[in-house]
């Protein structure tokens, strides 16, 4: 798994995927950091920021995560990873760990700008705990929606392209509920809708079900990946 | 140290592998022949753990392939169809990504450089596999097999896309390879296993069609023997006093080939010695036996009747390559 996670994490440095990702991900971020907050004279509210960087990664992680099994299986390089003495799931980690390593690097790099809002004034620092890791542990599981759509082409930009289609959707869920004449489907949606869930985060409390909701769809989504993989064997 | 037994594979509708089954000897270098879409690729693909066999089992050095995978993956070294090349990396990276996926403990730069001396790609150690010749790639390819020295090596079509002097290389190679490991040699180029292999196994349409030692199979199909005689003498009269010879079951003119002798196609009757008779009658005559060569059933011949093809447009000669 650690041989996976090593290359895995080194092509994103050899190709200009890594870099586009970072600065990208640093440059939206920071102008998105500046209009919501330092430029915004009315609110001092981190709500906005928080929003415009969950819809940002409908667009950045798709980039991330597009390669990660898309390009092994068109070089056919897959066959080297399958034919190794390494199991399904140690594959998959490993794939799915060095995304996350980028992502969590650029994310810990781009908490910066927080500290610009302690020399303007006296932020609610527990509220802002609480939507970084919220909001982190959401593009934690974009990174597994991409990468398990990733597992289901050879083609790049089919994978990209799905993968953002996904993620869009899943956020599109919380405006489409209101108009939904049954109650009870309302309910359903509402308990998988990802924005409905982070409401507690931007009234500034730490939402344990939220953060369990996060970590059960990445970690469901790595699964499928590996079912991907282990039916793919056998058909 | 391999054993398949009652191997089927079903993608579909469609049986790609059919009760295969077959053993493979510690020490052996088996071909494994068979046309396009036999089921070779297929059957290696099972025995590697990259596909599940639909029934049957597979077994490497006595570990099922499918009870204990990571076991059974680390004693066989593969090389797909398409070797499984990263191009953004350089040979000495790709190498030992390689020796980590693999887990190997020995000395790892001992390791990576006596297997660069064996396949000679120690003077592109250092470049992008992406720059190299085919002949380079392939022979990364067969290094990245040779990591962690496996038991069992399994190649798949290895010389596909080779000029001749890098096919020769690779089944040299192939040939040294063999007195430590277990080889397993897909093709569909007969000259290949001949020069090679000691055992041949030949599938087609999914089922074994022979499972023979290399000179069995060629005796084992035909029992009758060519041969070539060259003869000086009126090519009427000596075709019928030829025929005429005990033993022969059938005389074919191919020719003038030089100066004054005529060459013909002699066919002895099964396990029948003939060329005595041949040599007396023809003393007898007065017309000069200037030479006599055996023809051995090439492979190709072989293959043709055992798969019960013809293909056309090939003038198959005979001998070994």
């Amino acid at each position: 798994m650690f041989a996976i996670y090593k290359r895995e994490l080194r092509s994103y440095f050899v190709t200009p995927i890594g870099y586009i990702f970072c600065g990208m991900f640093l440059l939206v971020s920071g102008l998105l950091f500046y209009f919501t907050t330092l430029a915004n004279q009315s609110t001092a509210s981190l709500s906005e920021y928080f929003f415009y960087m969950i819809l940002m990664f409908a667009i950045l992680i798709p980039l991330l995560t597009m390669k990660l099994f898309a390009e092994d299986r068109r070089t056919k390089t897959e066959q080297l990873l399958l034919t190794a003495p390494v199991s399904l799931t140690g594959m998959v980690m490993g794939k799915y760990l060095a995304a996350l390593t980028i992502y969590g690097c650029t994310f810990i790099a781009n908490i910066f700008n927080f500290v610009l809002l302690y020399m303007y004034g006296t932020p609610n620092t527990g509220s802002i705990v609480a939507n970084i890791l919220g909001v982190f542990l959401i593009g934690a599981a974009f990174v597994a929606v991409g990468l398990f759509l990733s597992s289901l082409t050879q083609n790049q930009l089919i994978a990209a392209v799905s993968s953002i289609g996904a993620i869009v959707a899943m956020l599109l869920v919380s405006l489409v509920i209101d108009s939904i004449p049954f109650a009870w489907l309302q309910g359903i949606l509402e308990w998988f809708s990802i924005l409905d869930r982070y409401v507690p985060f931007m009234n500034q409390a730490l939402s344990i079900p939220a953060v369990m909701y996060y970590f059960s769809l990445a970690a469901v989504f790595v699964f499928l990946t590996v079912r991907v993989y282990d039916k793919r064997r056998w058909s | 140290m391999i054993e398949i037994n009652g191997l089927s594979k079903v993608f579909g509708t469609q049986r790609a592998v059919d009760d295969v089954s077959f053993r493979v000897e510690e020490g052996e270098i088996m071909g494994f022949l068979g046309p396009n879409g036999a089921g070779k690729s297929t059957t290696m693909n099972i025995l590697t753990g990259y596909l599940s066999a639909t029934s049957g089992t597979c077994r490497v050095n006595g570990i099922d392939i499918l009870e204990n995978p990571l076991e059974a993956k680390r004693n066989i070294g593969f090389l797909p169809e398409m070797p499984p090349l990263y191009t953004d990396m350089t040979v000495k990276e790709y190498l030992s990504f390689i020796y980590d996926l693999k887990g190997c403990t020995f000395p790892r730069n001992q390791h990576l450089r006596e297997i660069c001396d064996v396949v000679k790609i120690g003077d592109v150690y250092d470049r992008l596999i992406g720059n190299l010749s085919k002949g380079y790639r392939q022979r990364v390819g067969i290094a990245q097999a040779l990591i962690g020295n496996p038991r069992v090596l399994i190649f798949d079509e290895p010389t596909v896309g080779l000029d001749p002097k890098q096919i020769i290389d690779i089944r040299n190679l192939i040939r040294m390879l063999g007195k430590e490991h277990t080889i397993i040699l897909s093709t569909h180029i007969l000259p290949e296993v001949q020069a090679v292999c000691d055992r041949i196994v030949v599938i087609n349409k999914g089922k074994v069609v022979a499972n023979e030692k290399t000179e069995d199979l060629v005796t084992a199909v035909d029992g009758s023997r060519k041969m070539v005689a060259k003869v000086v003498g009126p090519q009427d009269e000596v075709l019928k006093t030829l025929k005429g010879v005990a033993g022969i079951r059938s005389v074919d003119v191919l020719g003038k080939r030089d100066t004054d002798s005529i060459s013909y196609l002699i066919e002895s009757e099964d396990r029948v010695d003939a060329r005595k008779p041949l040599f007396y009658t023809l003393a007898s005559k007065g017309w000069p036996l200037v030479g006599l060569e055996g023809m051995e059933l090439s492979l190709e011949d072989i293959f043709i009747r055992l798969v019960g093809e013809q293909r056309k447009g090939r003038n198959v000669k005979g001998g070994k390559n």
